[in-house]
Parts: structure tokens; C-alpha cells; sequence
């Protein structure tokens, strides 16, 4: 069975200089999860990339957690799209090909 | 080692206060932050700049020397070794743009203050900070993404192996954790982030584990009927043309296709298109067989 490995919230906020409160907006809008394990909150270590992004945001362009799930959600629009190119473009390429 | 305006970096005049600086500073770094332009490689580089003008322009000691040398920078040198440098004391704390594969500061800001300055966080603090990540692209062969193989890579004199599964996209990046550089002040290291660039250069078309290919079928089999041989991405098969079969017809080829990537065994589609070839120099003979032909139509 696959290991998840979970950080304690009050480790990382201590680490990273920021409020337990910084965390809590992120998850109340959904952009984290949060795990509880007997009465202690955890962040699971894959999550702390994405994280760290919304921790670097926030702090050095002073967006507030409401800007960071636009930022995120813009982000995921471009990632989206980005894919739906280059699957267009690969067909476009096929059907150059066929017609060739 | 060119001139860089840095008010027109930041879009600003000369008579700017210290409050307009940071106002236009924030603007421009929001605007290309590596964080909200992921994988912009002009962002980045824009964003460097804007580091740089920010760390000349809003120290009054730097603004001030890059105000009286700053368009005659080629005294800079002569002013370093009368006025010593000015900066470097700040070497280390923070790394503008790190974590993001950050561009160094320019040779006109080296060759002014001496060596990258206090970067993007101001405050000084002596956070530990990860390493920054680095970025890699991986050119591979259409046919080495087909198998599983392994693959060694030295990255900064480090020698790393790595596990290529079957399957893996064009455009795909795989993270391996701490192999990018140390971290600052104790903090964990980087990591290595590798892009694959699948080259292809056979006569399949792949779209995610699914390949597409055209297959000539000669006038008479595609008439009549018959068997054909035709490629597929790691061998051949023998197909079955039916009677009447017409120009642009696919047939599709189940589990002929990629293999799906950390599912092994698994396989996607192979697409064939037939593309009828008619033929050519008739003969006398031939050409009359074919009125014939068009006379009982």
C-alpha cells in the first residue's frame, strides 16, 4: 500500500514564516487539504509545492488568498488550453500528412 | 555588457521617490513573476530585470552611484576599485528568482555593484530558503519512449540514473526531488525538473498512446479484395482488404498503438489509413480493358 508522508501545519508555518491563518484561508477556499490525524493538522509533502507557490505569491506579490485561487484557477485554464494546442496541433499534422 | 536603463525598466522617471519605486516595482513584479508565468522564459528574464532595477534604484547608496556612473558605466571599474563594492556584503540573502531556473543579474549590474545583491525578498531575513530548481530537457527518440530504459544523466558533475517508463509524452516533466542546488541557510534542496522532447520521425502520427499511419492499398486489392502487409510501430501485420473498399478508409488496430505510460502491458490504438494507389503507364492493352470497363458502368 502506497505511503503518504504528512507534515505537521505548525511545523511548516514556522519553517516558512507565515500565520496558521494564512493556512486556514487557503484550504476554507479549497486550494489545500488538510489532514487531521488525532486532533493534529497535516499537510501531505506532495502538496507543499504547490504550497510553497501560493506561500511566494502571496509574500512577495502581496496577493491575498482570494487572488491566489484566481491566480491558480487562471493558471489551470492556460494548462488546459496549452494542452488542447497541442493536441490540435498534432491532428492538424495527421491530417496534413493524409493530404499530403 | 550594455547600458540598462533601470527607470525605464520599472517605467519610471528619474525624480521618482522611494514610495514610487516599490508602487512600480510591485506592479511590474506581479506582472512577470515566474509563479504566474510558468515556463515564460521572456517572464523570467523580464523578471530579472525588474529584480535588478529594484535592487539599484530603491537603495539609496546603489541609486546614487548608478545615478552618477550609471550611463557612463564603463568608469564603473575605476569607481569599484577607488570606492570598493558596495553590495556584495548582501551575497546570499535570498536569490531573486530562485526556484524558478533564475537568470543571473546582468554583466552591467555585476560589472557596477559586484556580484548578485539581496534579490527579491528585501527584509534580510535569514530564512532558510530551498535551493533553486533546475530545469532540464531531454531529447529522446520516438522509439527509446516505446520501451522502458534507463537512462544516465550528469546534471552539474552529479551522475543521475534514471528509470524512462514506456510511454512518456512529448512535453512531459518528470521531478526528481533534491537534485537541484543546496538549499540556503539549511533549507532542503532544489529539485530537477526534466522536460522530455519526443522526436519523431517515423510515418506514425501520435496522439497520446494512439498512432496514426496511411497504408497504400493498390487499385486492384482495394477492388477485388485481398491480404496486405502493413507497418505497424514495432513490426508488421497482414490485413484483410474487403471487396469495394474505398479511398480514405481506416481501420483501426487494437493495442497496436503506444504503450500507456506506468501500465505495463497496456496499449493504445493503431489507425490505418488506406490510401488507394492507382496505376500508372498503362499500356495500349490496359487502357483499352479499362474503357471496357467504363462501358459497362
Amino acid at each position: 500500500m502506497a505511503q503518504q508522508e504528512l507534515i505537521v501545519i505548525e511545523t511548516l508555518c514556522s519553517h516558512y514564516e507565515i500565520e496558521v491563518s494564512f493556512v486556514d484561508s487557503l484550504y476554507s477556499l479549497g486550494l489545500i487539504e488538510i489532514h487531521t490525524v488525532e486532533q493534529t493538522r497535516f499537510i501531505s509533502e506532495e502538496k507543499v509545492a504547490d504550497l510553497e507557490k501560493m506561500i511566494r505569491i502571496h509574500q512577495e506579490l502581496e496577493v491575498n488568498p482570494e487572488g491566489i485561487d484566481v491566480i491558480f484557477n487562471l493558471l489551470r485554464k492556460v494548462d488546459d488550453l496549452k494542452s488542447e494546442l497541442a493536441v490540435a496541433k498534432n491532428r492538424l499534422r495527421r491530417y496534413e500528412l493524409e493530404n499530403q | 555588457m550594455a547600458f540598462i536603463d533601470y527607470y525605464s525598466v520599472l517605467g519610471i522617471d528619474k525624480s521618482a521617490t522611494e514610495a514610487d519605486i516599490k508602487k512600480a516595482y510591485r506592479k511590474q513584479a506581479r506582472k512577470y513573476h515566474p509563479d504566474v508565468n510558468p515556463d515564460d522564459k521572456n517572464a523570467e528574464q523580464k523578471f530579472t530585470e525588474v529584480n535588478e532595477a529594484n535592487e539599484v534604484l530603491s537603495d539609496p547608496e546603489k541609486r546614487k552611484k548608478y545615478d552618477k556612473y550609471g550611463k557612463d558605466w564603463k568608469h564603473a571599474d575605476q569607481f569599484e576599485q577607488a570606492g570598493g563594492g558596495a553590495g556584495r556584503q548582501q551575497r546570499g540573502q535570498g536569490n531573486p528568482g530562485a526556484g524558478f531556473g533564475g537568470a543571473d543579474y546582468s554583466d552591467f549590474f555585476e560589472s557596477m555593484f559586484g556580484g548578485s545583491g539581496g534579490g527579491f525578498r528585501q527584509g534580510g531575513r535569514s530564512t532558510k530558503f530551498k535551493g533553486q530548481d533546475f530545469n532540464a530537457q531531454l531529447e529522446l527518440d520516438i522509439h527509446d519512449a516505446y520501451t522502458t530504459h534507463k537512462k544516465v544523466l550528469t546534471v552539474n558533475g552529479e551522475n543521475i540514473r534514471l528509470t524512462i517508463a514506456a510511454g512518456i509524452e512529448d512535453g512531459q516533466t518528470i521531478k526528481i526531488k533534491g537534485k537541484g542546488s543546496p538549499g540556503i541557510n539549511g533549507g532542503p534542496n532544489g529539485d530537477l525538473y526534466i522536460k522530455f522532447v519526443i522526436k519523431n520521425n517515423t510515418k506514425f502520427t501520435r496522439e497520446g498512446n494512439n498512432l496514426y499511419s496511411t497504408v497504400e492499398v493498390d487499385l486492384y486489392t482495394a477492388l477485388l479484395g485481398g491480404d496486405i502487409i502493413a507497418d505497424t510501430f514495432d513490426g508488421k501485420v497482414k490485413l484483410k482488404v474487403a471487396p469495394e473498399t474505398q479511398n480514405g478508409t481506416k481501420v483501426r488496430l487494437k493495442g497496436k498503438g503506444f504503450p500507456v505510460y506506468k501500465k505495463e502491458g497496456e496499449f493504445g490504438d493503431l489507425t490505418l489509413t488506406y490510401s488507394i494507389k492507382n496505376p500508372t503507364n498503362l499500356s495500349e492493352e490496359e487502357k483499352k480493358l479499362f474503357e471496357e470497363l467504363q462501358k459497362l458502368r
